[in-house]
This record gives C-alpha cells, structure tokens and sequence, in this order.
C-alpha cells in the first residue's frame, strides 16, 4: 500500500505597512483616522513611560525594570482590539498592553517600584496581576475562556508572552486545553528573538513559533510585529473567531527587544550592535507616523502637542505615586487569607508592635 | 589565597571541577554565552565549549528531567535554575524521579546531580525572585540539600555536591553573592555534605542559622556567650552537632528567612525537644519571617528576620 498525503499544512505571515509608511490597501483593517491617531498616542505613551521608568531606575527610585522598546506596536496594536470586558494575562514586559487597555499609570509605577497595590486592578478591568514565571499563566487564560464559554458571554481570554515562553510545558498544555475545548483564548506572542541572552534558535528548532498552534488543532499567524495595522488586524480578527465561538487562536508577532532585557542585563555580552541599529531602523513608532504623514494625519504642531500631552501625563502619574507615598507596613498581613489565620493574626500583634526588620 | 566574593568562588569551584573530570557539565539559562544573570558560569563556555556548557531552552523541567537522564547515564551535571522561585514545574522531576531513581531501580540506576539555584531576599528583586522554600526541598527523602554561608563553605561544598553519589539542590543566597568577601583557597577542596560548622564558641546559648541569616545572627550574637551554629546542609543535617551544642547551652534560637510555619527550624526545635529536653532552661525559640506571602521590595526589609529581631529572641532566651 502507498503511503498517502493525510495532512498538509502551511503557516502564513501577514504584513500590511512597510518600512516606508506604504499599506497594502486589500488588507488594511477597518480604523479610523481618529482610532490611528489614538494607536499613535498610546505608542508614544508607553514609551514616555519607559524612558521615565528606564531613568528612573537609574537614579534608585524604581528596582528592575523591562524595557518594551521596539515593540510598542505588538503590544498597544493587539491591545487596542480588545474590549473591556475581555481579561487579559499580561506578562512582565506588557506596558504597552496595560497603557492601552488604560491601566492606570500611577500603578504601573507603583508596581516598578516595589508597591503591590499597584497591582490591583481597577473595577471595570479585568487585568490579571503581571505574571513573573514565564509562560505559568497561559492555562489561567484558558480557564477563563472556558468559563466566558460556559457562561455563554461573548468574551475572549488573551494572553500575552515571549518566545521563551514558548519552550515552558504550561505553553504547550495551554494551548492543547484551548484546542481540545475550542476556547475562547487568543494568545499573543511577542517573539522579540532573544530570552534574556537565549537567541530564537536555541529555543526552538521549528521555522516559526506560529505553526506551533496547528499541532493543537488551532491556527497560527505570523505577523510583523513593527506593523500596527498586521497587529491589530490580527488580533481583532482572532478576538471576534473567538466571541463567534470559533475557538483559539495563535498570534506570533516577529518583532525585536531594543533595550537590554531588564535593567540588570547587558545585552553587548550576547548579541551585536549592528543587529539592534538594524532593528532601530524599523522602529514601530516612526514607521506609523510616515503612514500618517502620507496620510495627513500628522503634523508637526500634533507631535508637539502630543509630546507635552504624554510628558504630562508621565510626570502626574508619577507625582501621584509619590503622594501616594510608601505602603502601610500592615498591608503585608491583609491579603494572605480572607480572615487571618490563628497564627498570622498573632504574628501581625507582634510585627506591629516591634516594627518587624 | 585571595579574598573573593561567593560568585568568584562558585566560579572558581565549576573551573576546577570541569577541568579536573570531563563527566562534569554545566547546564541551564542563560549559563553559557551571559555567563549566568549572576556570572556564576562566567568563562566555562569559553573554556570548555558549548556540549558541556549548555545554553538550554526556557525550560525548568525540560532542565532537570534532561539532567536526570545525563546523570544516570554517567555524567555529572550541574544544573542551574536560574531562581529558585522558578524551579516548582519541575518539582515533580525533582520529588518522583531524581530523589527516587536509586531507590526505584534497586540501585541500578542513580542520580549524581547537582541543581544550583540562588534563592532568598534581601536584593529588592521582582516577585518570585526571593522566597526561602528550602523546607520543600528538604522534605523530600533522596535529596540532599545544602545551603553555603559565604565565599570560602560555598567553593568546598559544591565541590562535595559534584561528587556527591546523590542528587543534591545547592541553594546559593543571592544576597550573598557579592555582599561579602573571603579568604579562598586557589587549590580544591571539600566541606563534607551533612556536617554543620561552629562560627563561633560560646557557652550560654546555641544559635543556629543558615544561608544569608548567618551574617545576621552573627551580628545579633555580639555581647552574648553564644555558641554559633552554621548548618550548611539541611538534609542530611548535623543534628550531633546542635544536640551537642544544646547540652551545653541549655539554651537554643534557631534563625531562620522563611516564613515560621513549616518551616526547616522547626524540624531542629523539634530534635532538641526529642532529644535534648533535659538539658534545656527554657523554651526553643525560633526567629522567623511571618506566615504571609513575601511583600515586595518595599516592605522586604520589614519581612526579613533583622539584627534587632534576633537580639530581642536571645534576650528572651536568656531570662530563663
Ligand atoms: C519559569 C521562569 N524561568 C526563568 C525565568 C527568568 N527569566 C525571566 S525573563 C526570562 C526570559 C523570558 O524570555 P521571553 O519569554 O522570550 O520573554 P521576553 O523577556 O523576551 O519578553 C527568563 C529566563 C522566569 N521568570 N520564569
């Protein structure tokens, strides 16, 4: 007997604008000159915020923090097509993510500087607190997006990590879980090609890390990820499959980390300058704005006015951080249990009164 | 001999291990071309290429499971998990494979490992980056568990946990690594696994601490007769040695960064109370972080058993 063909597959890329600020127009998602404007001022938020985050860790005033320059598009682009009633499950380096879904800034300082009330998430939003062990939280997106299906609401679950995540056994039995209970989850994957000093082909031996999701029974596409209206695209595409109960899909977003990993790497030790000059010149951030500008939805005075606006911004979350000043020292014991154990309420009495240390 | 931090020594430690016995590789992420997030592994990818310094995938059980099967097979892996917050996905190689592997096959098989890991506050990380779960570790039959104090028990340990026939978790205190420096010998040399050390003698009271609250209790000890006790291993541990001590003494504190419940100090409470209870004055204390989930970096200090808390429990001690 022949062997037959039983299967084939083929994984696809998609890209919509290019370096030079030219779109595919047969592919061009439905937005707004408003929603692109919006798109833009949310990038340069978020990476005002970094730049503030990247000094003030310098100075001692936030502890270690992670960079997400490079991939402000990946992350404010796949954002921008979620709704508030979705959840998201960010990982540590979703600033973007959290500033575009309108995360509270002051708490993203809070957060970086060692607060964990900046961790709350607000009512009306449903952001997971930042997941530090990679990929670990990618089954808690699956569980909700089995529960948004049980409970018949047309949400979606979406989880974001990086390339390293993908070599974790949580990422694989995630995505089998989604798979097998065609769940609502839309998971994104910023493969900015380097885990700390771990390159893309050490943690994989696949072509792409989106034909990953065919093995589970779900599709993957590749996008660029420097390509807002790629992102978007793709993202809103995959959040309405999922609310129409078309079940998961996979999103690997090609992008690149132009900042060390966190402020306690170096990253001369593992990979060459050249390569992040070249990934420099595809910075998300321009490629929108010569877009707009062919668009004519840009001008100098706009950028200016934008600048001040974000600086603004910047500059009052941060004050309010500080107003807010250092965490009460009985926070520690409030949230282990709802009502304190025996022994927690005890050791509570004793930290209050010596002042713990 | 020069005075070096405990990074240097762990360094010092892998060099002359890999280049005295080619069974010995090192594995892990980021531990080959980075040199490790703490520089541990600095030089070894250089020297002894990358099939013995092996830069892995992000993969905490892929990790250990691999090694698992290098190390039955004759090698001698050192493992790295690059926290020790990081290191519970492969919780299950560690409790039902690598601490088992001699018993389930008879001896047939074994499992000569080493996983390093740092672990412990004290260097304002993120979350995850700081818990003391030692105790987890401990609990298991099969497994070794040692914890250096410094430079100079850091460099001989390992070298007993690369040649150890068992698997052995080293758990490296990152507050450590570069808070301090000692006099290290440039030749190798081994600080027997199991065995406990006298930092200092005293005849008052005993005091036992490990990892990054030897420093600590040191301070605390200042003023008092107190006989000092550095565990360095937790399993097996030196019970002679405290049980001695405490026969002495008639007093006893024991120090410990994790929270209290459950924790390794109460296993040694414990012990002095089986065996030891005649000769105590009063009650065992125990100095230990609250039963709360570690705060972040803001509170950490508060958290964190200090000098001054210690202090007030030998004080307490010595009343009776
Ligand atoms: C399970 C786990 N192992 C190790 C680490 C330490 N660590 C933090 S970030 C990181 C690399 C993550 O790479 P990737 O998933 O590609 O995300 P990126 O940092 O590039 O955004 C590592 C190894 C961790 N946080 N969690």
């Amino acid at each position: 007997m022949p062997e037959k063909r039983i299967e084939s597959f083929d994984v696809k890329r998609l890209e919509i604008l290019d370096e030079e600020g030219s779109v595919d127009k047969t592919l061009m998602p439905a937005l707004s000159g408003e929603e692109i404007k919006s798109i833009y001022e949310m990038m340069l938020l978020s990476r005002a915020f970094d730049e503030r985050a990247l000094s003030l860790q310098r100075e001692g005033r936030l502890g270690t923090y992670a960079s997400i320059r490079g991939q402000e598009a990946a992350q404010v682009a796949s954002a921008f097509a979620a709704e508030k009633s979705d959840w998201i499950f960010p990982s540590f380096r979703e600033t973007g993510v959290q500033i575009a879904l309108g995360y509270p800034i002051y708490m993203l300082f809070q957060y970086w500087s060692g607060d964990e009330r900046g961790m709350k998430c607000p009512d009306g939003l449903n952001v997971f607190p930042i997941c530090v062990p990679v990929g670990t939280h990618l089954p808690h997106a699956v569980g909700a997006a089995i529960a948004m299906k049980i409970r018949k609401e047309k949400k979606a679950a979406i989880a974001y990590f990086g390339d390293g995540a993908t070599s974790k056994g949580d990422f694989h039995e995630a995505f089998n879980l989604a798979g097998v209970f065609s769940a609502p989850a839309v998971f994104i994957c910023q493969n900015n090609q380097y885990a700390i000093s771990v390159p893309l082909s050490r943690q994989t031996a696949s072509s792409t890390l989106a034909q990953k999701a065919i093995a589970y029974g779900f599709t993957g596409l590749q996008v660029d990820g420097n390509d807002v209206f790629a992102v978007y695209k793709a993202a809103r595409e995959a959040m309405e499959k999922a609310k129409q109960g078309g079940g998961p899909s996979f999103i690997e977003c090609f992008t690149y980390r132009l900042a060390d990993h966190t402020t306690a790497d170096d990253s001369t030790r593992y990979r060459p300058v050249e390569e992040v000059e070249k990934w420099r010149g595809r910075d998300p951030v321009k490629r929108l704005r010569l877009y707009m500008e062919k668009e004519g939805l840009f001008s100098e005075e706009f950028q200016r006015h934008l600048e001040e606006k974000v600086q603004k911004t910047i500059e009052e979350a941060f004050r309010k951080m500080e107003e807010i000043g250092h965490p009460p020292l009985s926070g520690m014991f409030a949230y282990t249990f709802k009502k304190p154990s025996p022994m927690e309420a005890q050791q509570m009495k004793e930290f209050l009164s010596d002042g713990g240390g | 001999m020069a005075a070096v931090n405990m990074v240097k020594a762990l360094n010092m430690a892998l060099h002359q291990e890999m280049e005295k016995d080619p069974s010995v590789v090192v594995m892990g992420e980021d531990v080959g071309v980075d040199g490790g997030v703490f520089r541990v592994t600095e030089g070894l990818l250089e020297k002894f290429g990358a099939e013995r310094t092996i830069d892995t995938p992000l993969s905490e059980t892929g990790i250990i499971g691999a090694a698992i099967g290098m190390a039955a097979y004759g090698l001698l892996p050192v493992a790295e998990i690059q926290f020790m917050g990081f290191i519970y996905g492969a919780f299950d190689q560690i409790a039902n494979h690598a601490s088992r592997l001699r018993s389930r096959s008879r001896g047939r098989f074994t499992c000569p490992l080493v996983i390093r890991t740092p672990y412990g506050a004290g260097i304002k990380a993120l979350e995850i980056h700081s818990e003391s779960t030692e105790a987890f570790f401990a609990h298991i039959p099969g497994l070794k568990v040692a914890v250096p104090s410094g430079p100079y028990t850091a460099k001989g340990l390992l070298r007993s946990a690369i040649h150890d026939p068992d698997p052995v978790i080293f758990l490296e205190p990152t507050r450590l690594y570069r808070m301090i420096r000692e006099e290290v010998p440039e030749e190798q040399y081994a600080i027997p696994l199991g065995r406990a050390r006298k930092a200092r003698e005293g005849k008052a009271i005993t005091l036992v601490a490990w990892g990054s609250m030897l420093q600590r209790t040191m301070k605390a000890a200042d003023g008092f007769d107190a006989d000092v006790i550095d565990l360095m291993s937790l399993s097996p541990w030196d019970a002679e040695m405290v049980l001695g001590s405490v026969r002495k003494t008639g007093r006893a504190v024991i120090v410990q960064e994790a929270p209290k419940t459950c924790g390794f100090a109460s296993e040694i409470a414990a012990t002095i109370a089986e065996d030891a209870i005649a000769y105590l004055r009063g009650p065992v204390l125990r100095v230990a972080a609250y039963d709360v989930v570690l705060p972040f970096s803001k509170l950490e200090d508060y958290y964190m058993p200090g000098i001054e808390r210690i202090k007030n429990k030998i004080e307490e001690a010595m009343r009776y």
